[in-house]
């Protein structure tokens, strides 16, 4: 049985196109002291950092733990880099939280981020690799099909996806920490936005965005003493299928689904939709939203874009099961921190911490985070008491 | 705290070049071993995987990703990866154990280093703003690493030299090995230098390669039946990226992650040093306060084959098969990343 732990601090940047005050490590800092901050902490009560972030290539710095040392605290102490892909802002909390879960450490501070505008993530994500196919796509182009063969199979009427993208916009404009802010967007200026992907448009995709994460993570006893309210760590899983092999399943991967159901369980969920209060799922492309909503049990299969289209997953609509209250990926993408982003924010709104975009009496969340050809999860479920 | 065993461990032949061979193709053959040795039949059969790569040895986004592919990860399975040598992966998959989350682990680290120029391409880990644009590659700075420790007289070149003529004298018990042979203290000082101070022979060779281990509590290493070893100690400590603010010929965040891990708590039979080149095995020696009755780097170290994100790996399973081999009771294993021993993890083993 794993030891209890809890989020006692939480710190975030602004998201933005180009974050061109600060230098990697100056972005980094800034959240971590952000999270310090939330916690009523210093550098000294740290055990142990765990960091995270999406592929090198995305600054073109090899191994930046290396260099982000000093900026965050870690001299004489323990460092750890993690890296899975899109899912590695969650895989990094999950690991930093499993710091304090075996007992090993007391409280340590996790910290996930990418600095897009240091390069080209597009570039990066299509460089030829030696022996495979070359899919010079980027990653919209390689979930495009995904999404289409998701509209064919339910037969959902085409502007669901317009809709998320609209909702999840709206969720941003509460949020001042998003990097898109459009409290006046409508279903038709979604619709009339390029057709980037087919059936992907503009505003259907997620920015491109520097920022960074941070959250201290305490062992039960500290977490007892915390200045605000912690978040306890319910439930903690990932899980990880191949790209492709014979038969898989890409509309609804197998690994979220086991995923999801291991989470649940820890958690004592039964009925997701019912006993969640609210979740922050990994949504980069708009359609993902119904796609999720079945693969992580909201919904039955094919039905997951009925809950989009009644309003179930908005705020604005007083939806029972808000998705993304703080405007999601949709909203903000730095890529290393988006999964982060996600089970920080769902923490927050356990904490009852969440501003304008609090879901009233939220006491039971789930953060959500997903990468490569959507085969990397990571889960977790944060509630407001210990359980 | 749990104890954990290891149960199982394989490296591949350290090789200048593997040519075609894709990551898969590395991973593939060093599992097979590692689950025949535990009388499993894949990843299915373990409750967590972790890995250690790095995509710039290959020069392509998500390298680790066509690593799942060697898994048999169909049902999907517990996995993770750091970008780190795997000696961390291990680390992650401790606390999964210790947890509760896992009673076995598979880990593997990979690297083909042969497509770039490593050490050009290591400069790239520096400071982005104020080294990397330098170009300063590593052996530039292992180099200077050396100057200090020569020009303040904590060591000789002779003193060099006899750790690279032990390394290859070593290596010739080490099939896995890239370099071996009978070379003298004196052959390798008659060798003309290289980047002042060093010798080519105080480098490592560039080589690509993989390992692989497996772990698990006691208990299930009991009910597998199978011959163990087991982990008493693991600690990891960075430090400063700020090399001028550093004491380049000692080594604090070893000594800090030794005591973290009780090494002082016992006798060391056997070490195996992460020392990519040869002055840095006796700044680790004298950091780990390792003295005559330690056999150092029976293997060669990686002075014989260098598996970038594996040989740290492969010292913990190096000391693992000795251990086995009813060579030594007890032994330390270290592991390193970043310029000049920035960053250490050191893991005690022991006979069960």
């Amino acid at each position: 049985m794993a030891n209890l732990a809890a989020v006692v601090g939480i710190g975030q940047t602004s998201y933005t196109t180009k974050r061109d005050d600060v230098s990697i490590a100056g972005l980094v800092r800034e959240a971590a002291v952000n999270a310090l901050q939330d916690a009523d902490l210093t550098w000294d009560d740290i055990d142990a950092v765990i960091i995270g972030k999406a592929p090198d290539m995305f600054e073109g710095v090899i191994m930046p733990e290396i260099y982000l040392t000093d900026a965050l605290g870690c001299n004489g102490k323990p460092m750890m880099r993690v890296h899975t892909a899109g899912s590695v802002g969650g895989s990094t909390a999950l690991v930093a939280a499993s710091h304090v879960q075996s007992g090993t450490f007391k409280r340590v501070l996790t910290v996930a981020f990418e600095k897009q505008s240091e390069s080209n993530a597009m570039w990066a994500l299509s460089t030829p690799q030696p022996f495979s196919t070359h899919l010079n796509a980027g990653a919209g182009g390689y979930f495009a099909p995904i999404i289409r063969e998701y509209m064919r199979r339910s037969e959902a009427p085409y502007d669901v996806g317009i809709k998320v993208a609209m909702k999840d916009r709206l969720h941003g404009a509460r949020n001042p920490l998003a990097h898109l802010q459009k409290p006046d967007i409508t279903m038709k200026e979604v619709e009339e936005s390029f057709m980037l992907w087919d059936p992907i448009r503009f505003l259907e995709a997620c920015p491109s965005s520097d920022g960074a994460c941070a959250m201290v993570i305490a062992n039960e006893e500290l977490a007892d003493q915390a200045t605000k309210p912690p978040a306890w760590i319910r439930g903690v899983a990932m899980r990880s299928e191949p790209t492709m092999y014979a038969g898989r399943e890409e509309v609804n991967p197998q690994a979220g689904k086991d995923c999801a159901a291991d989470v649940y369980k820890q958690a004592g969920i039964v009925d997701p939709r019912r006993d969640l209060d609210c979740a922050e799922v990994y949504v980069p492309f708009s359609w993902y939203e119904p796609m999720w909503l079945e693969n992580l049990g909201f919904a039955p299969e094919g039905e997951g874009w009925k809950l989009t289209m009644e309003g179930a997953t908005s705020l604005d609509e007083g939806g029972d099961i808000p998705w993304n209250p703080s405007g999601g990926v949709l909203s903000s993408n730095p890529i290393g921190a988006s999964g982060m982003i996600r089970f920080a924010e769902a923490a927050r709104q356990v904490r009852g911490d969440a501003g304008a975009h609090q879901v009233e009496g939220a006491k039971l969340a789930m953060g959500h985070a997903y990468g490569g050809g959507a085969q990397f999860f990571a889960m977790w479920v944060v509630g407001a008491e210990k359980g | 705290m749990k104890d954990i065993a290891i149960v199982a461990y394989n490296q591949s032949k350290a090789v200048s070049d593997v040519g075609p061979c894709n990551e898969v193709e590395l991973i593939m053959p060093v599992l097979a071993e590692v689950f025949s040795q535990a009388g499993i039949n894949n990843a299915q059969d373990v409750d967590f995987v972790c890995s250690g790569s790095c995509d710039y040895l290959q020069g392509a986004a998500f390298a680790f990703v066509a690593g799942v592919d060697a898994l048999g990860a169909v049902p999907p399975i517990k996995e993770s990866h750091v970008e780190m040598d795997a000696a961390w992966a291990l680390y992650e998959s401790m606390l999964k154990i210790r947890m509760g989350h896992a009673d076995s682990a598979l880990i593997y680290g990979f690297g083909k280093s042969s497509p770039g120029e490593l050490p050009i391409v290591l400069s790239q880990q520096l400071d982005p703003y104020y080294l990397a644009p330098l170009w300063v590659d590593t052996i530039a700075l292992a180099a200077m690493q050396a100057r200090m420790l020569l020009d303040q007289g904590k060591i000789s070149e002779r003193d060099m030299a006899e750790v690279v003529s032990r390394s290859r004298r070593n290596a010739r018990n080490n099939p896995n090995a890239q370099l071996a042979g009978d070379v003298s203290p004196e052959d390798v000082l008659a060798q003309p230098s290289y980047v002042s101070p060093l010798r080519k022979a105080d480098c490592p060779p560039v080589s690509d390669g993989a390992s692989a281990m497996i772990i698990c509590t006691v208990e299930k290493a009991k009910s597998w039946g199978l011959p163990y070893a087991v982990i008493s100690g693991i600690d990891h400590r960075i430090e400063s990226h700020n090399m001028g603010m550093r004491d380049l010929t000692d080594s604090v965040s070893t000594r800090l992650a030794a005591e973290g891990a009780g090494l002082g708590d016992g006798p060391v039979d056997v070490a195996e040093l992460y020392a990519p080149f040869s002055h840095q095995e006796i700044v680790l020696t004298r950091a780990l306060g390792l003295g005559k009755e330690t056999n150092i780097n029976p293997s060669g170290g990686v002075l014989a084959g260098n598996l970038m994100m594996a040989s740290g790996l492969s010292r913990i399973g190096e000391v693992f098969n000795r251990i086995i081999a009813g060579d030594a009771g007890r032994g330390v294993a270290h592991a390193t990343s970043g310029p000049c021993l920035q960053h250490n993890l050191v893991t005690v083993v022991e006979k069960a």
